[in-house]
């Protein structure tokens, strides 16, 4: 914003063309990624005929399917289940990953980057090669179709994402504040509660965002560990593909239902976002 | 009352060794300055007295009593960072009653010590304003403040001027001696500064390489540096060094050959010198007079004139010499100058750069701070014509 406030100015003559092109590509760029989206906004808004006829933006919009699948099955419960279980796992996630993130940052050994590379490096390994452990080790402690179940899971795979940015966050905090607040009388939770958090606080938000957003839009672990009391949205929306064929425009419209929730959050807290990811970069 | 003690203090990390054994005595009410070259260890050294980092070896004593173990906050002192280090998301208030809230003093009480210090520093407008909405000079004065209400036996300031310009920097500086006065605190100091270590210190500590070079009132340090490092690191511009040869010793003092030739008697004691060792002569720029018979020559390359004073640097042989003269010398670049100096302000270094001692004392060299006030005092009122 300011580069661009500032540059005008500067070179009169090729800014414009310049600007129109990249602002064109943005627009592309931004209307491809979003494409898919809006496809599948309009598709519920379609009867089941016409959203497998020619595609076509034009059409007359009917409530038809969303009426469908408020009348199948209770789209809160699952709502619910997904919003327990999203906020539940980030919610323990910055509790364990805080004090980890502390220590790595204020506290650093000769092995913490190997110890963060290594936490990361647990990312890579595609989740079904431990999935018939997971699924037994669930069944026997009746975790199975829990809420518990899958927040334990999601806290578990987010973990790594979640200590690596609070890391990289921490780790721009000057430390002579903490000194400060250390040399003021502060114990370590002092520090951490009337310092570190309030501090740190856009980067924790969008930590946290990332998190929910990841646990909410997460089906592999749902669709294998729910059946019907904790399964959240994703499973809600697989309810709709499969025994009689596939039904496009009610699919579109569980799915749309499904999204819109955390598209409205990540709507409402853009800015702390942005400002989130690019913490270190705009300081 | 509060003193300091460090007893053979040493630091390391990992297998480097910054602090390699420092003793020190600082004693209550004192203004100590440590100087040094950057990453000498100063900053170390004073966050081990803060207890922000924690001795390898030996002992840290505040009023006698052994400190190594307690917490940075149960020492009595208070830290001025060279960053401020002021709490962004808290008021000036806030930031300076932060360590009486953590201590659960009542709010009242807090905003009265608040009150207190920020009269002592003219801070009162500012009370409610953010860090982000002071000037620099005004953020160090939070930070000053933030110390001053902690009511500490001694003071710790790291740098504290360093991020303020120049104007500013005098300013300030004539307000921490104030505050020194005001608060009858102890005082230890870290700077970069000569004129801050030279008008401040009541004690002088000069650092190189995590040991300690001298301790000395300014006057003596400046006068009587005990080795080469010191002789180079104090005063400014830099002393200038010659290499010269013995040409006899006596009771007088060392006599040796300038370079050129020409012999001069230097009053130091060189009963220990070995017959043929290589010797380093010493003379400050502002000790050198220009001066048509003088025993040394050599020919202008810059010439700085700063009006009161000019700066000449005098190719000698293969030495850049400096040369602090009048303001309204003639010469111009590329003339020839003779100069010379007075004996008794030159220094000898041997072989291992250090100093050999002077036959007397300089007048000044025992002056201390408050002998300064007391001899000015009685002079104002008249004033210098
Ligand atoms: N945490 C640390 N780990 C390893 N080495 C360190 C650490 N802190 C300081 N050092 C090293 O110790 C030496 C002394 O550092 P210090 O900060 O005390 O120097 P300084 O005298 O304050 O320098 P400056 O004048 O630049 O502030 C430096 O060589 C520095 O690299
Ligand atoms: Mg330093």
């Amino acid at each position: 914003m300011t580069t661009h406030r500032n540059s005008a100015p500067a070179h009169t003559r090729s800014l414009p063309i310049r600007q129109l092109v990249l602002t064109l590509l943005g627009w592309s760029i931004a209307l491809i990624i979003f494409f898919p989206i809006l496809w599948m906004v309009l598709t519920g808004f379609k009867t089941e005929t016409a959203a497998i006829a020619d595609p076509s933006f034009i059409f007359s919009p009917t409530l038809e399917s969303y009426q469908a699948v408020q009348a199948r099955s209770g789209y809160a419960r699952f709502a619910l289940n997904s919003v327990a279980i999203a906020f539940g796992s980030t919610l323990l996630a910055l509790l364990i990953a805080i004090p980890s993130a502390y220590a790595m940052a204020f506290l650093p050994t000769k092995r913490t980057k190997g110890t963060l590379l290594w936490m990361l490096s647990t990312k890579m390994l595609p989740p079904v090669g431990v999935l018939v452990p997971i699924y037994l080790i669930f069944r026997d402690v009746g975790l199975l179709d829990t809420r518990t179940g899958l927040i334990i899971i999601y806290t578990l795979m987010n973990l790594p994402i979640v200590v690596w940015m609070l890391y990289t966050f921490f780790k721009d905090m000057p430390k002579d504040i903490l000194e400060a607040g250390r040399m003021d009388g502060a114990s370590t939770l002092q520090e951490v509660f009337f310092l570190l958090l309030p501090l740190t606080l856009p980067g924790i938000a969008s930590t946290g965002l990332l998190s929910v957003i990841l646990s909410w839009n997460e089906a592999f672990w749902s669709l294998n560990l729910t059946s019907s009391k904790a399964a959240p949205l994703t499973a809600y929306i697989a309810s709709f593909s499969s025994p009689e064929g596939l039904f496009w425009a009610k699919l579109s419209a569980a799915s749309t239902m499904a999204i819109a929730p955390i598209l409205i959050l990540g709507w409402m807290t853009q800015k702390q976002m942005v400002r989130g990811l690019t913490f270190g970069a705009v300081k | 009352m509060a003193t300091l003690q460090l007893k053979n203090i040493t630091k390391q990390f990992g297998d480097t060794k910054v602090i390699k054994g420092i003793d020190l005595d600082v004693n209550d009410r004192e203004f100590v300055v440590f100087v040094g070259p950057s990453g000498c260890g100063k900053s170390t050294l004073m966050r081990m007295i803060a207890g922000l980092e924690s001795a390898s070896d030996g002992d840290i004593l505040i009023n006698g009593q052994r400190m190594n173990e307690v917490g940075p906050a149960d020492r009595g002192l208070a830290m001025v960072f060279q960053s401020y280090a002021l709490y962004p998301h808290m008021t000036v208030e806030g930031n300076m009653g932060f360590s009486m809230r953590l201590a659960g003093v009542p709010k009242e009480e807090r905003r009265a010590k608040v009150l207190e210090a920020a009269k002592i520093l003219q801070l009162e407008p500012l009370l409610d304003r953010k860090p982000k909405a002071l000037s620099g000079g005004q953020r160090q004065r939070v930070a000053i403040g933030r110390a001053i209400v902690r009511n500490p036996s001694i003071f710790l300031f790291d740098e504290p001027l360093s991020n303020l310009d120049a104007a500013l920097r005098v300013q300030m500086r004539i307000e921490l001696a104030r505050l020194h006065e005001e608060l009858d605190a102890t005082m230890i100091y870290v700077t970069h500064d000569q004129i801050e270590a030279m008008t401040m210190a009541d004690k002088i500590v000069v650092l190189h390489d995590g040991v300690v070079e001298q301790v000395g009132s300014p006057m003596a340090l400046y006068h009587h540096p005990r080795n080469r490092f010191v002789a180079g690191f104090i005063g400014s511009p830099k002393m200038n060094f010659f290499s010269v040869e013995q040409h006899s010793i006596s009771s007088d003092g060392v006599t040796v050959r300038l370079p050129g030739g020409r012999p001069c008697t230097i009053p130091v004691a060189g009963e220990q010198l070995a017959r043929d060792e290589a010797l380093e002569l010493g003379i400050r720029p502002e000790h050198l007079q220009l001066d048509e018979n003088g025993p040394l020559s050599g020919q202008i390359k810059v010439l700085e004139r700063l009006g009161g004073q000019t700066s000449l640097y005098v190719q000698m042989g293969e030495l850049l010499i400096t040369i602090m003269a009048d303001g309204d010398v003639a010469y111009r670049v590329n003339d020839t100058v003779q100069f010379g100096f007075a004996a008794e302000r030159a220094h000898l270094f041997d072989a291992q750069g250090v100093a050999l001692e002077s036959l007397s004392q300089h007048p000044l060299a025992s002056l201390t701070r408050q002998d300064n006030r007391a001899a000015t005092e009685p002079a104002a009122p008249g004033g210098q014509v």
